[in-house]
């Protein structure tokens, strides 16, 4: 490691990014990937009941059950109107028009001032498995709502606080995003797919490239080490992503979403950069099985999609089932999602989380090595 | 137009995906793999999520109330802590999801009837499971409190079960799940899946299998010979198509017995849109194949001009009634919206023609919209 050798290294490096930068197309890709995809995804997906169409069947059609259909709020629900038939309501239900039906039975008020127990029957479309289980979910908060209400009047308390009842309160904290906004969490995870497939496809398509144009026989009878020919690609991939995630935090994540950024970024960079270098040994890996650029294309896909299901980028890791909880410790990015989350959203340092760091790299390692091994092997 | 000569095409085009194994083993591993990821990656089931227990009181009543959460299939316990600073930590390295605090007094409070007030803190990180959280908190958190008054009242009161019911929940919700009964996310997202899979795939395909003789120079033989331009495109297309519905049989067989999803509607109906959707895709790549030189730049097309449109646009994770308008005009323009409809209503909702037929016939005209579209941009001449 003499002074020459980090010349060479150096203009090599600069040959790469001066390469790049001549590829319009990889290019145009680059800049989409890292502005207008993760714009896209974090404004185009929101996991929230917004304006859910319900119809109601009144059968009662009393002050009661018109004060509890008034409790069906904007902006979780728009009420459309009434079905006047159990069949109208299906064929509603049925074309999709609605998301559910409240069916109030005619003796709904009568049962109340009897003082018994009566019920109102939703029926949910389930088809869409989010807005079915926060549909639900809101019903039910907003009908215990109302029984506490009614139990307050019936008992003629004025002011809810002054009764000796033995009840538990709840005053529920959430942390981090407390407003429950998908715009904080959908561009990140975004943000880090893209992170993947780039830090994939970009030195696959780096070697792959000079072996379409037949320059790789030059690099290997220049007196280069296999590493020191690949060494030079990987960081002017390094160079090309965390610039591309600097512009993406600056002018998508912070400016358009309003993302909090908790943490520090220097060591956001510095854990990106680690996985830059842990995920590019599998992209040398695709560069040796690849002969052209859709091909190298084609496989990055192929591994972006076990490693993205490895990862929880959409699901957390709890959720899943418990074979695959065990495979994701194979999968790089999941080490990453964990580090990338809790520094950006929950400003953990890295002494909480130096141990999946850690982790990382040693998988890194053992990946970039292997990379290289079959990057030579393809000449032997 | 002659059949002959499209025969020959596409006898031609299969000879050559067989010959290249790669591409031929992709061709059927891509749509597969992307099932899989995507039906079990997107997984909604809020289950199983880990929590800490900070109980200041340790007392009958706290282990008590605490069992409801411990019991509770949605949560899995993860051990108590003796003060809230040390359950910090565990929250901002992800190993837990839920924090539960018990103030000191809670059992002295409730059995001297007064109320007591908890701090449940929730990981707002994953923001759809956090709220499904909340959610299932306050359903245990009522519950509770239903059993507290309960016992309260007949104690202070003398009131029996029945007067107590009535006074503490006079309505009661019953809530039925349509179509999704189990409230299952692979029978949801998992059968969606195969819309998305089958826009995306057989475009890819499509688009590289035009670009790549483009790429190589033997499309100047096509060039060259008797064969028109309907023929070439329609003989081109054909086996992709039939690889394409190949592929749509294997991924529906897994949304069957993989994903445990039921087959309520018309198979017959189901096919009939499949093929016309399958149709639409490969004519989606053929398309791209028309405009662009390399094969880097249609798979990047493609994949771009399907998978964004195929998640965000067709009601797959929202749906197309709560869009903004602009969203939902594009929606009707594209054809995921309609094949997700044929997919959800034959799988879960048991639909047939009355009610699907429409969003059939829409997919046909687009298919042969797709088509003519490709052969009118398709040029048997030497672009300079």
């Amino acid at each position: 490691m003499n002074w020459l050798w980090w010349v060479r290294v150096y203009a090599l490096t600069k040959k790469e990014l001066l390469q790049f930068s001549r590829d319009i197309v990889l290019l145009f890709a680059v800049a989409w990937f890292f502005t207008a995809e993760v714009y896209i995804a974090g404004s185009g997906v929101t996991m929230e009941l917004n304006n859910a169409p319900m119809v109601v069947m009144d059968h009662d059609r009393s002050e009661a059950s018109r004060e509890w259909i008034s409790q069906l709020k904007q902006p979780y629900y728009n009420v459309l109107g009434q079905a006047h038939s159990q069949q109208q309501a299906n064929a509603m239900l049925d074309k999709g028009e609605v998301l559910g039906v409240f069916d109030i039975p005619a003796d709904f008020q009568k049962q109340l001032l009897l003082k018994q127990q009566t019920s109102i029957q939703l029926q949910l479309d389930a088809s869409n498995i989010i807005l079915g289980t926060l549909a639900s979910s809101y019903s039910g908060l907003m009908n215990a709502e109302y029984n506490q209400q009614w139990m307050l009047k019936h008992m003629k308390v004025v002011d809810p606080d002054s009764i000796q009842v033995p009840l538990i309160e709840e005053r529920q904290k959430i942390n981090y995003n407390p407003e429950g906004k998908s715009t904080w969490f959908m561009p990140i995870s975004e943000m880090m797919t893209v992170i993947t497939l780039l830090s994939l496809f970009l030195p696959a398509a780096i070697v792959v490239r000079e072996k379409e144009r037949g320059t790789i026989e030059q690099l290997s009878v220049a007196p280069l080490s296999p590493f020191q020919i690949l060494f030079p690609k990987i960081l002017a991939a390094e160079i090309i992503i965390l610039t591309g995630v600097a512009i993406c935090i600056f002018g998508i994540i912070g400016s358009v979403f309003q993302v909090p950024f908790r943490g520090s970024l220097l060591s956001f960079f510095m854990v990106t950069a680690v996985f830059v270098y842990a995920v590019s040994g599998l992209g040398l890996f695709i560069s040796s099985v690849s002969r052209n650029l859709g091909q190298a294309l084609m496989v990055s896909f192929m591994l972006l999609m076990p490693m993205l299901l490895l990862s929880g980028a959409w699901t957390p890791r709890e959720s899943m089932p418990d074979f695959q909880q065990y495979l994701m410790f194979l999968s790089p990015l999941s080490y990453y999602i964990d580090i990338g989350y809790s520094i950006i959203l929950k400003g953990a340092t890295l002494d909480l989380m130096w141990q999946p760091l850690l982790q990382l790299f040693g998988l890194g390692t053992v990946l970039f090595w292997f990379g290289i091994w079959q990057f030579k092997r393809q000449f032997s | 137009m002659k059949w002959s000569r499209v025969k020959t095409v596409a006898f031609k085009e299969v000879i050559e995906i067989w010959r290249d194994k790669l591409y031929l083993s992709m061709a059927f591993m891509i749509p597969t793999m992307m099932m899989v990821v995507l039906g079990f990656g997107l997984s909604m089931d809020v289950e199983k999520i880990p929590f800490v227990v900070v109980d200041y009181d340790q007392s009958q009543q706290s282990r008590d109330y605490l069992h409801r959460f411990i019991d509770s299939r949605y949560f899995d316990y993860q051990g108590q802590t003796a003060h809230e600073k040390e359950a910090e930590p565990l929250m901002i390295q992800n190993k837990i999801r839920f924090i539960l605090v018990i103030p000191s007094g809670f059992q002295r409070d409730l059995l001297q009837g007064q109320r007591v007030k908890i701090q449940p803190v929730i990981d707002g990180l994953f923001t759809y499971q956090a709220k499904v959280v909340k959610g299932y908190v306050s359903a245990i958190n009522a519950n509770y409190n239903q059993e507290l008054m309960t016992q309260w009242l007949k104690k202070k009161q003398g009131m029996n079960a029945h007067e107590i019911a009535a006074l503490l929940e006079p309505v009661r919700l019953e809530t039925r799940y349509l179509y999704n009964e189990k409230l299952s996310s692979l029978w949801s997202t998992g059968s969606g899946m195969i819309m998305l899979v089958m826009l995306m795939a057989p475009a890819i395909l499509t688009a590289l299998g035009v670009v790549r003789e483009k790429e190589s120079g033997s499309i100047f033989n096509i060039y060259a010979s008797t064969v028109s331009r309907s023929e070439f495109i329609i003989g081109k297309i054909l086996p992709y198509v039939l690889i394409s519905m190949f592929n749509l049989l294997i991924l529906s067989w897994m949304a069957l017995v993989l994903f445990g999803v039921p087959f309520k509607g018309d198979p017959l109906l189901y096919l009939t849109a499949s093929l016309f959707f399958v149709s639409c895709s490969t004519g989606v790549g053929m398309l791209v194949s028309t405009l662009v030189k390399t094969q880097a730049s249609a798979a990047l097309i493609t994949m771009l001009g399907t998978m964004i449109p195929g998640m965000m646009m067709s009601g797959l994770l929202m749906p197309v009634n709560s869009m903004e308008a602009a969203a939902r005009v594009e929606a009707h323009l594209l054809p995921a919206m309609y094949q997700l409809n044929i997919v959800w209503g034959s799988f879960l909702k048991g639909q047939g023609w009355p009610e699907l037929g429409t969003n059939v016939m829409v997919l046909g005209g687009y298919a042969v919209f797709l088509w003519s579209l490709s052969i009118w941009r398709f040029r048997k001449r030497v672009t300079s």
